[in-house]
C-alpha cells in the first residue's frame, strides 16, 4: 500500500516494535521469568495442595489468567513508557511537525503496544506448556478477547503517557490501579468462592471479565457471561480511543 | 507570486496569561533567505512554533506556501521542514534510522527514504556516521543531523531555529555554505539566530521582533542603510593618554593605543583620518566596534523597550 497514512502508520509501528525488541532484556525477558516463578510457586508448589478450582486442575485454572495478566501489563507499559520517553526526549515533535493525522499516531502506538503484549503473551503461553497441557476450547474467543484486551490497555497506556509530566506518573497507574485490579480480577481464584457482596464488587472490575472470557476460550469455563465481556471490551475500546484522540487533538501535554 | 509565509495579526497568549505575540504581521517571499531576529523571549520561537504546529495557534492567520494553517494543516506540514533549537531526536537511534523514520512520517516509502537519507547525510558530511547512535555525535553533527532530517521530504520552506548555536566557526561556515546552496536551488529559508553576522551575511530580508511585536522588517541592505550612526575603533602607533578632541566627532579613549568614535551617515572617515593626522597620530588599523546589524538590533530593541516602559 502506498497511501502516505499507511506508510506513516507502518513507520510508527516499525519503530515501536524495533524499540521493544532492541531492549528485549527489559521488555520480553522479565515477564517470562516472572511467569515461570508464578507457574512454579503458585501452580506447582501451592497449587498441588489446593487441588482443583471449579473442577479444573489449579495450574490449568491460573494459566489463562497469568497469560492475560502478562498481556495487560506489557501492552500498557509499552505505550506508556514509549510515548512518555518520546515526550521527554522531545522526539514526539518529529511526529507533530509531520503530516500524520492524530488517529494514525494513536493507532501506531496502540499497535506497537498490542505487538509487545501479544509477544509476551505468546512467550508465556509457550513456557506454560512445560507445566500444563494447554488446549484451546474456542480459538475465536481466545484470540479476539486477548486482542481486544491488548488494544484497551495499550490505549489506556497512551492516555496515561499523555497526562504524565514525569517518569513517576507512568508507574503510578500500573502500581496502584492495574496490579490490584488484576490480582482481584480472578486470576488466582474463582469469584464464586467469594461471599455475595464481594462477588458483586468484583463484577465492577473490568479485568475480571477479560480474564474469565480468556479462560473460557482456553478451558471453556467462565464466572461471567462471555457476551457481557465483549460488550464491555468494545465499549472500553470506543471510550478510550475517543478520549485519546481528543487529547491528541487538543495537544494536551504536547503543545502549549 | 505565492508568499512562502504570510502571517496576519497573529496573537498568542499562553495559559499562564503571558502575551507572547501581540498581533504580528510577517511576510516572506518564496525563495527568500529570511532572518527573524530578537532578544531571548521576544517571540521568535513562539512564532516559528506556531508555523510548525509545535505551539497552538492563537488569533490571526498563518499561511505557508498559500495553505492556511487553520484549514489545510497537512499541506502546510508537507511544505515545511523544521530544525528546532533543541535536539529532539531519540538519541539511542542510529543516525540514518532517524532520517529514514522521519521520511516515513511524510509518507515516503522505504527505498526512497533510504536514497534521500544517503543524499542528505552525504551533503551534510554525516554519511560516515550513519550507523552511529545519535548520542555519540558532537553538537555540530547533531545540528546537521536535524537539518538532514528536516530536508528528507524536500520541503519548499526550511525553518531553522538557531541552527548554529554552540557550533564551532569551521562547521558554522560549512553550514552557511550548505544553506546558501540550498536557497539557490529554490528552498525558502527562515532562520533565527543570535549571531547577527550570520543574518547579515546570509539573509536578504530581516525582521526584528521584540516584546511580541515586529519592530522592523525590510531588506537587510535597506535596514543597514537606514542606520544613523556607527562606532569605529582606530589603533594608533605610539601611546595616547587622553582622547583626542576631534571636531564634530564624539571620541573616547579605550586604551593607550585605541580610540573609539561615532560616525554619522553624513560624516566620512577621511575627516577623522585628517584630524588624527593633524594631531600627529598615525592610524595603524581601523575596525567597526560591533557588527553593523548588531548595532541596529540594539538600537531597535532598546528603543522598543523604552517605548514599552514609557
Amino acid at each position: 500500500m502506498n497511501h502516505p497514512y499507511w506508510v506513516a502508520f507502518s513507520a510508527i509501528v516499525y519503530k515501536e516494535v524495533r524499540r521493544f525488541t532492541r531492549i528485549w532484556m527489559q521488555t520480553l525477558l522479565p515477564p517470562a521469568i516472572t511467569m515461570v516463578l508464578y507457574f512454579i510457586i503458585f501452580g506447582n508448589l501451592i497449587g498441588s495442595r489446593i487441588g482443583t478450582m471449579d473442577g479444573y486442575d489449579y495450574m490449568q485454572f491460573i494459566v489463562p489468567g497469568l497469560i492475560m495478566m502478562t498481556v495487560i501489563t506489557n501492552s500498557y507499559g509499552n505505550v506508556s513508557s514509549s510515548f512518555f520517553s518520546n515526550k521527554f526526549q522531545k522526539s514526539i515533535e518529529e511526529l507533530m511537525v509531520a503530516p500524520v493525522p492524530n488517529w494514525v499516531i494513536m493507532l501506531g502506538f496502540v499497535v506497537g503496544g498490542v505487538a509487545r503484549g501479544l509477544a509476551c503473551g505468546f512467550i508465556v503461553t509457550l513456557l506454560s506448556l512445560w507445566f500444563t497441557d494447554l488446549q484451546v476450547h474456542n480459538a475465536f474467543v481466545t484470540l479476539s478477547v486477548i486482542l481486544l484486551t491488548a488494544v484497551v490497555f495499550s490505549t489506556a497506556g497512551l492516555i496515561n503517557a499523555i497526562f504524565a509530566t514525569k517518569f513517576d506518573d507512568v508507574t503510578i497507574v500500573p502500581t496502584f490501579i492495574l496490579t490490584p485490579l488484576t490480582y482481584l480480577g480472578g486470576v488466582f481464584y474463582s469469584v464464586s468462592l467469594l461471599p455475595d457482596f464481594w462477588q458483586w464488587v468484583s463484577k465492577l472490575n473490568p479485568i475480571l471479565y477479560m480474564v474469565n472470557t480468556f479462560r473460557y476460550g482456553i478451558i471453556g469455563h467462565s464466572d461471567i457471561p462471555v457476551l457481557a465481556a465483549y460488550g464491555m471490551l468494545l465499549m472500553f475500546v470506543a471510550l478510550l480511543m475517543s478520549w485519546a484522540l481528543y487529547l491528541l487533538h487538543t495537544g494536551r501535554g504536547l503543545r502549549s | 507570486m505565492t508568499k512562502a509565509l504570510e502571517i496576519q495579526q497573529l496573537r498568542k497568549v499562553y495559559d499562564n496569561g503571558f502575551v507572547a505575540l501581540k498581533g504580528i504581521d510577517l511576510s516572506v517571499e518564496e525563495g527568500d533567505f529570511f532572518a527573524l531576529l530578537g532578544p531571548n523571549g521576544a517571540g521568535k520561537s513562539t512564532t516559528l512554533g506556531i508555523v510548525s504546529s509545535l505551539v497552538n495557534k492563537g488569533e490571526g492567520s498563518v499561511k505557508v506556501c498559500g495553505y492556511d494553517l487553520a484549514t489545510e494543516r497537512e499541506a502546510v506540514k508537507r511544505s515545511l521542514g523544521v530544525v528546532p533549537q533543541e535536539f529532539n531526536f531519540n538519541s539511542f537511534e542510529k543516525v540514518q534510522d532517524i532520517v529514514i523514520q522521519q521520511a516515513g512520517y511524510y509518507g515516503l516509502k522505504r527505498k526512497l527514504a533510504e536514497a534521500r537519507s544517503e543524499t542528505y547525510l552525504k551533503q551534510l558530511d554525516l554519511w560516515d556516521k550513519r550507523d552511529v547512535p545519535a548520542r555519540m555525535l558532537s553538537g555540530g553533527m547533531k545540528r546537521r543531523l536535524m537539518i538532514a532530517r528536516a530536508l528528507v521530504h524536500e520541503p519548499r520552506m526550511l525553518i531553522l531555529d538557531e541552527p548554529t548555536a554552540g557550533v564551532d566557526i569551521e562547521i558554522r561556515r560549512s553550514m552557511w555554505a550548505f544553506l546558501k546552496r540550498l536557497n539557490k536551488q529554490g528552498t525558502t529559508i527562515i532562520l533565527t539566530t543570535h549571531y547577527l553576522e550570520e543574518a547579515e551575511s546570509l539573509c536578504r530580508n530581516i525582521a526584528i521582533i521584540d516584546n511580541g511585536e515586529i519592530v522592523a522588517q525590510a531588506p537587510t541592505k535597506t535596514l543597514l542603510k537606514g542606520k544613523q550612526r556607527s562606532t569605529y575603533v582606530v589603533d594608533v602607533r605610539g601611546t595616547v593618554t587622553i582622547a583626542p578632541d576631534l571636531d564634530g566627532f564624539n571620541s573616547r579613549l579605550l586604551d593607550e593605543h585605541s580610540i573609539e568614535f561615532d560616525l554619522s551617515r553624513e560624516q566620512s572617515l577621511n575627516e577623522v583620518f585628517s584630524q588624527l593626522e593633524a594631531k600627529g597620530l598615525e592610524v595603524v588599523s581601523i575596525r567597526p566596534k560591533t557588527n553593523r546589524l548588531e548595532e541596529l538590533f540594539v538600537d531597535l530593541t532598546t528603543h522598543s523597550k523604552q517605548e514599552a516602559g514609557a
